[in-house]
């Protein structure tokens, strides 16, 4: 039975054509032309496209550098002693790799290898740090300040301390996404034990004006902690002069492999906290468990890569971003950029389309591997709450879409993206009775809708 | 199944995986809702002030979904000769406009009442998340018939009354 199957399969592998079973090296994530369905079309959940989509959505997450790759693959074949091994040459080296990519890590940040804690990822770390600090000074600080706009990770490790007793205070943001200094200020009493603000969101991208934010835990004597995770290796961070006393950081978003990531926990003066992994009390007691080596090496190498490539990435990214933006402006009206211009990460554009629905944009796109902020895209009718808390009209909110721009982003694909998505909100922007509507001069806002 | 699985690897045949682009939630479309979205028919409008012209405008951009359905009737036969459609919303919403456009025509204005939202959403194979989108294409061609009977009400009113001034 068993050498009939293999015996068919080996023969319906010689009569396919080849070509078909293998595919391109992965960061070939140009669009190929769609004139030939026959062999190199890829069908998935529906839809058919020709070729791979182009990728732009690296706020979700970045391909591995081959740089990255190398230096991972070769320690994961010699290197694979437990790093928590004393006694033994396998340990030894395990351990020094680690300490290595430590070094690479708290260099980017400029911290000391000492204060730099490796985790499972930023979600793992904003845990830590929320829960943690709150946790281990649950006597005498009974409050936290967040924002409205801060990752899900961090707004649901708040509501968490809720239900334990503690109190919340989820600061507005003012239109173009940036806390406003005056509210954190008088939002901050005796009792205050962490104000947790992320320097570069990952929805919108605007980066926080973090050295007042700084400055101003500081005079109060609070403690700062930051999701850095879209931020590290783009922006120059120093957590000296941001006065951070915790900030998370992912591998993943820098190029590296997904599974690692790091919490900086300052020294001095120190900051305590309970770890929510207990055990052996590896990584200084605040997360015990066998060092993951290999990813660990992963991001020390990624870091250290973005330290050195940090500043050609910049104009790179600023180019192709401008090439972005005016390309679609050129050829539309009515596109809106969610968030402030002038304090943003280069990498992320979020723009809102009017008329067009996000959801259906995105259907048309299927060739552009983009996001939404739109409620359809959630599991309820509800628009994003980033959106939501920048004060965006709902119609407007329905209709975001997220472009991620990298370090391996080419032009051609920046122009491909341009093309196809003027040419899917003009054909929505026909089918659309809002854009109807307007032409004819009717105000949309003035109409009274039939809700459901 | 199983067996020819494990040949395939022990060949090594297996294609790499292909990864799946970021949206939302994951879902399927069924591919009905994508042709009428790549292929939609009856896109367009009629003349809102033409008497033979139902128009249906349901929904809120505020739920994201917005549907004009539009019905051309003739006035002897009071059959449903032509219908258009606009919608401001997901693939789902345009599919279902599209449907409902498609299932009007040609019929008595009595009978498209009786298209529900359940008929369509079996058509499109809508997942419960996107029931709504149904509901509102039955809401639009309801609207549309109605609209057309309130303009017919209309038009014989303001010719009774010219007939009943003359006389």
């Amino acid at each position: 039975m068993a050498s009939k199957v293999i015996s068919s399969t080996i023969r319906r592998t010689l009569s396919k054509p080849h070509g078909v079973v293998f595919r391109r090296h992965h960061l070939s994530t140009a669009a190929a032309a769609a004139t030939d369905y026959e062999d190199e079309s890829i069908m998935m959940k529906g839809v058919r496209i020709s070729g791979r989509p182009l990728y732009l959505d690296m706020q979700a997450t970045t391909p591995i550098d081959p740089r990255v790759f190398d230096a991972m693959n070769d320690s994961g074949i010699n290197e694979y002693g437990n790093p928590h091994s004393r006694t033994h040459l396998y340990g030894w080296e395990a351990e020094n790799a680690v300490e290595v990519a430590r070094i690479q890590v708290a260099k980017l940040i400029g911290a000391s290898p000492k204060e730099i804690i490796f985790m499972s990822g930023a979600t793992e770390a904003n845990n830590t740090a929320v829960k943690g600090v709150m946790h281990f000074y649950k006597d005498t600080k009974k409050h936290v300040i967040t924002t409205q706009t801060e990752h899900k990770c961090v707004l649901d490790s708040c509501r968490h301390l809720q239900q334990e007793g503690f109190e919340v205070t989820y600061l507005p943001v003012k239109t173009d996404g940036l806390v406003d200094l005056e509210m954190l200020r008088e939002a901050i009493r005796p009792d205050t034990g962490l104000v947790s603000i992320m320097a570069v969101n990952n929805e919108i991208g605007v980066v926080q004006p973090m050295e007042e934010i700084g400055q101003i835990c500081k005079e109060h004597n609070v403690p700062f902690h930051t999701d850095a995770a879209q931020a590290i290796g783009k922006i120059p961070v120093d957590v000296k002069k941001w006065n951070i006393g915790l900030m998370s950081m992912s591998a993943h978003k820098i190029y590296g492999p997904k599974g690692v990531g790091a919490l900086f926990v300052r020294r001095r003066p120190r900051i305590r906290l309970e770890p929510l992994m207990n055990g052996g009390g590896q990584e200084r007691g605040l997360r015990s468990g066998t060092a993951a080596t290999q990813q660990i090496l992963g991001f020390g190498a990624a870091c250290d890569l973005a330290m050195k490539e940090m500043e050609y990435d910049e104009k790179w990214i600023k180019g192709l971003q401008e090439r972005l933006l005016n390309g679609i402006r050129e050829k539309l009206d009515g596109v809106v950029v969610n968030g402030s211009m002038e304090s943003r990460y280069s990498g992320n554009l979020n723009l809102s389309f009017a008329y067009v629905e996000g959801e259906s944009l995105l259907m048309g796109l299927k060739e552009v591997a983009v996001s939404s902020g739109s409620a359809c895209t959630s599991a309820s009718l509800e628009p994003s709450y980033v959106l939501r808390a920048l004060g965006v009209d709902e119609d407007m909110a329905h209709t975001s879409i997220r472009f991620g721009i990298g370090r391996f982003t080419t032009k051609e694909e920046i122009d491909k993206a341009v093309e196809l998505t003027v040419k899917q909100v003009v054909k929505l922007r026909e089918m659309s009775p809002l854009y109807e509507m307007v032409k004819e001069g009717i105000d949309i806002k003035n109409i009274q809708w039939s809700q459901h | 199944m199983m067996l020819r699985q494990v040949a395939k690897k022990a060949l090594g045949l297996t294609a790499r995986q292909s990864t799946p682009w970021s949206v939302g939630i994951s879902r399927s479309y069924h591919e009905n809702v994508i042709d009428h979205y790549d292929n939609p028919r009856n896109v367009g409008s009629f003349d809102k002030n033409d008497p033979t012209v139902g128009t249906g405008l349901v929904g809120a951009p505020a739920c994201g979904d917005v549907m004009k359905l539009q019905i051309k009737v003739d006035e002897k036969t009071g059959q449903i000769v032509d219908a258009r459609f606009k919608t401001f919303g997901c693939g789902s919403a345009i599919a279902s406009s599209s449907v409902a456009t498609e299932w009007v025509k040609g019929k008595a204005m009595e009978d498209v009442l009786t298209i529900k939202n359940t008929e369509i959403a079996k058509h499109l194979s809508l997942p419960p998340v996107k029931l709504h989108c149904s509901m509102l294409a039955e809401d639009a061609i309801k609207a549309a018939v109605k609209d057309y009977k309130d303009k017919r009400v209309k038009t014989n009113g303001a010719a009774a009354a010219g007939e009943t001034t003359q006389a």
